[in-house]
């Protein structure tokens, strides 16, 4: 009747709101840290801005960050439609980079696009293969996912260190343990016209099709009921098990993409510059974004942003590179805080109607 | 803290006169309260009669503070109080004991009262405690094992712990949900006894949402009747009749037609079309709860399980509908396994109304369209090939909303935001729409009134008459004996009776419920 389009509406607003409130909120705190520490607050919000969206060059270093960031808050939105919390992107990353860097190797010599595509799968299913270990355990032996993606995440970093540092290390590459280049013809390019690489086009394209395949397809609506009530589910003679774990390997090869194009479109091997903290960071972006495949996008490019003024910082204000860790940080903290407002706002109430 | 303690319990200070004045609640273009009055005098026993999604809970709601209402007062003892919290009601002595149990099962009935203060001590002196706690029992007309854990407790013995836990919290107005819903006929006689004698005697005032007509004339004083929202009627109980108070529940509206005469019989050769042979399910625990269970029903009859709650019938009915794994055992329809997967529901057309709707039967966030499209979603005409027809999920639903008169503020709207009622109307409109082969239902008109009751049970018999075979479990004696054409009674996980129920006999099917079926059973 009359309150469903406005209640909609409403609805918008309320988790439009409650997050740039948050993020507000985290400005103004992060705000007061920089004070204590004796510089300007809006001098310090300026030089992050100059930083992040200045210029041509900070817009680069921007959306090249928020590539992996984008295709990593998959990792966390697409297990949350089936009700799962995983927070081990990170280990997916890392692990589906080393993939790709094996695989990009091993073939050296084939026609490149047939070796990038190698290693974007390769990634996609190394990655694939951790999370729905996570949704697995979950599903079968009732391990809770956010603690198990968690670890696994740490056991990931440890195998591909020793693999890094031990049997796949380049002998040539000594200062800093890596694998053997995959070689300039392998390499992913630039994106037409722009600067930054094809993984950001990868990450758009992903939230897309998730997006599309979430609110549209029967698969996405079998998700979304199975993440809504198991019981339900059930009574509905969906196969919870299958559908649980599709959106695990599907959030994984989201993050094992993400370390493919790390690799492949910007370190040439894997090395430890992959264990960058993208995984857990796409936890924060995921979070703002309300697990919305599309909001993800603007949202890890605001994130992008924010790290990719760290060096700006760093050179003018004289404060060290973690600063903008700190500021992410705070919004996380406050990001989850903001959940229990929901319902509770005045102004978002339908009493007015 | 001493001092504390002794308040809980000791003396019983006398019941409160509670009035509430132009109450009026609006949720979004919905009104749920429209200006309603009423007042229950101090130590009387009064009703508060209504349909489903009448506004009796958003009216109790407002008095214990659980939602602001939109407009109108609370006088409680005279003066006028402000409640923006159920503290604030606790604080006045108003107490709430609600439709299903607040015990913690772990622990004792003791511990669960002293546990339920505001006060609790970070020590508890247990010894001082139990003494109080004793000399406390003697007050009341109560008798309970103190020291036995609420999991071991019967239904009726939990709701005597909740109402004892409100007098032992000093609460002089008890507001109760349905309080013999989960009860058996003779616990809720026991129970509303006592109320009634307490209130009699000054030592509180109860107000109690019901459905059941017998309830109000045979307990309570006085009655208020609430229909869409306003008072339609109230009164001594000492004046009215059921007809009377039926004409202010439901007004001048047509009542739906009672089931016309039992369908003609398939005969005994028919095959069976759902059996269920040497059934094992455990429950949460690991214990099996069906043990060993066989039963058979036939298209064109209602196989009617009765029993007293707790013994398989959850399980056994998770089992058929798909939400648990059998350990052992076969169930089959048409002859061929069945497992509930998505296919076998559609092949076999296996259809389910399962307890607790919103809990079993629904996705709460998802809206009322999506919910109703949960059989279908992935067929046509709701999709094609992978795509969601989002048009013909809505057409879908806005055709069944008004087939089935569910009250919502329109398919788009969260299921979750609907009455209990309109909740199951919702699930039966998705379950009962298509044609359906084999039913699945279990306690499908528990909580609802008696004209969603009666809507619900011709539906059930419609799809009996059309030829489905339905299971139909319940903890309703006379639901069964009412619907079906077969009577089983279930008990420790196995069917220990089963009896034509024209030929039903209660003075066999009692015992049987309690575990005396050595002598009486025929099986």
């Amino acid at each position: 009747m009359a309150s469903g389009p406005s209640g909609r509406l409403r609805q918008s607003a309320e988790a439009l709101a409650i997050p740039v409130g948050a993020l507000g909120a985290a400005m103004v705190v992060f705000g007061l840290v920089m004070a204590a520490l004796g510089r300007s607050p809006l001098e310090v919000y300026e030089l992050i801005y100059q930083g992040a969206f200045a210029s041509a060059f900070s817009w680069q270093n921007t959306l090249t960050r928020a590539a992996p960031l984008i295709l990593t808050a998959l990792c966390v939105a697409l297990p949350a439609q089936a009700g799962l919390m995983v927070i081990g992107g990170e280990g997916a990353l890392v692990l589906g980079g080393l993939a790709a860097a094996v695989v990009g190797h091993l073939l050296g010599g084939a026609p490149p696009l047939g070796v990038k595509l190698a290693m974007a799968l390769a990634g996609m299913l190394a990655g694939a293969v951790w999370i729905a270990l996570a949704g697995a355990l979950r599903q079968y032996r009732g391990v809770n996912e956010t603690i198990s993606s968690l670890l696994l995440g740490y056991i990931a970093i440890a195998v591909f260190n020793h693999l890094v540092e031990g049997p796949l290390r380049d002998p040539a590459s000594l200062n800093k343990p890596s694998t053997t280049p995959i070689g300039d013809a392998s390499m992913v390019g630039t994106l037409p016209g722009l600067d930054v690489h094809w993984g950001l086009g990868f990450g758009l394209v992903f939230c897309l099709v998730t997006y599309v395949l979430v609110k549209h397809t029967t698969y996405g609506f079998a998700l979304r009921i199975v993440g809504g009530n198991a019981r339900a589910a059930r009574l509905a003679g969906l196969p919870v098990g299958a559908i649980v774990l599709g959106a695990c390997v599907l959030g994984g090869a989201a993050a094992g993409l993400a370390g493919m194009v790390e690799v492949a479109a910007v370190h040439g091997s894997a090395n430890a510059s992959l264990i960058a903290g993208y995984g857990y960071a796409g936890i924060l972006v995921a979070f703002i974004a309300r697990q919305n495949p599309l909001a993800i996008v603007p949202v890890a490019v605001l994130v992008g942003g924010i790290s990719a003024s760290g060096g700006m910082l760093q050179r003018r204000l004289d404060l060290p590179d973690a600063t903008v860790l700190v500021l992410q940080g705070i919004a996380f903290m406050l990001i989850l805080a903001s959940e229990t407002v929901y319902g509770r706002l005045k102004i978002f109430r339908p009493e007015r109607a | 803290m001493t001092g504390d303690g002794r308040e809980h319990g000791s003396v019983l200070a006398p019941a409160l006169d509670v009035e509430v004045v132009g109450m009026t609640k609006r949720f979004g273009a919905l009104i749920a309260l429209d200006d309603v009055s009423l007042r229950v005098a101090a130590g009387s026993f009064h009703a508060l009669l209504g349909e489903n999604g009448a506004g009796k809970s958003t009216l109790v709601k407002c008095l214990i503070g659980y939602y602001p209402p939109d407009a109108g007062q609370i006088v409680v003892a005279r003066r006028e109080r402000e409640i923006r919290s159920p503290h604030d009601a606790h604080a006045l002595g108003i107490g709430m004991v609600y439709q299903h149990f607040t015990l913690v099962p772990s622990m004792t009935v003791a511990e669960n009262l002293v546990m339920a203060r505001d006060d609790v001590p970070a020590v508890v002196r247990w010894r001082q405690e139990r003494e109080r706690l004793a000399a406390f029992m003697a007050t009341v007309p109560f008798k309970l094992d103190l020291e036995r854990p609420a999991w071991r407790l019967a239904a009726g013995e939990k709701q005597k712990v909740e109402i004892v836990k409100q007098l032992y919290l000093r609460r002089r107005f008890m507001i109760l949900d349905e309080p013999t819903s989960v009860l058996t006929p003779a616990e809720a006689d026991e129970v509303l006894g006592m109320l009634r004698a307490m209130t009699h005697g000054h030592q509180v005032t109860v107000l109690m949402i019901t459905h059941k007509f017998r309830e109000v004339l045979a307990f309570a004083d006085t009655v208020s009747v609430l229909r869409r929202g306003t008072l339609a009627g109230e009164g001594r109980t000492a004046d009215l009749t059921p007809a009377m108070l039926a004409e202010m529940m439901v007004g001048t509206r047509q009542i739906p037609q009672a089931r016309t005469g039992r369908a003609i019989r398939a005969g005994a050769a028919v095959e069976p079309r759902l059996v269920v042979r040497d059934l094992v399910v455990e429950d949460d625990a690991g214990r099996p709860a069906v043990n060993g269970l066989a039963l058979a029903v036939r298209p064109g009859e209602i196989l009617g399980i009765a029993g007293v709650s707790g013994n398989g019938q959850r399980e056994l009915v998770e089992a058929i509908i798909g939400q648990r794994r059998p350990a052992s055992g076969e169930i089959r329809v048409d002859g061929k396994p069945y497992r509930a997967t998505r296919n076998e529901i559609r092949y076999h057309r296996v259809l389910s109304l399962p307890e607790e709707p919103l809990r079993n039967a629904c996705v709460p966030g998802l809206s009322v369209a999506e919910n109703m499209a949960l059989r279908s979603f992935d067929r046509a005409p709701l999709a094609s090939g992978p795509w969601l027809r989002r048009g013909s999920m809505r057409d879908q639903a806005e055709r069944r909303i008004a087939e089935f008169k569910v009250q919502t503020q329109g398919p788009d709207a969260p299921i979750s935001t609907l009455s209990g009622g309109n909740v199951q109307r919702a699930v039966l409109a998705r379950e009962l729409s298509e044609a359906v082969s084999v039913l699945i239902a279990a306690n499908p008109v528990f909580g609802l009134d008696f004209a969603a009751v009666a809507e619900i049970h011709d539906r059930v018999v419609a799809a009996r008459n059309a030829g489905a075979a339905v299971l139909l479990v319940s903890e309703d004696l006379d639901e069964l004996l009412e619907l079906s054409d077969r009577l089983a009674v279930i008990f420790g996980g196995r069917i220990v009776h089963e009896t034509p129920a024209a030929s039903a006999d209660i003075a066999v099917i009692g015992p049987c419920m309690a575990g005396h079926h050595a002598a009486g059973a025929a099986a």
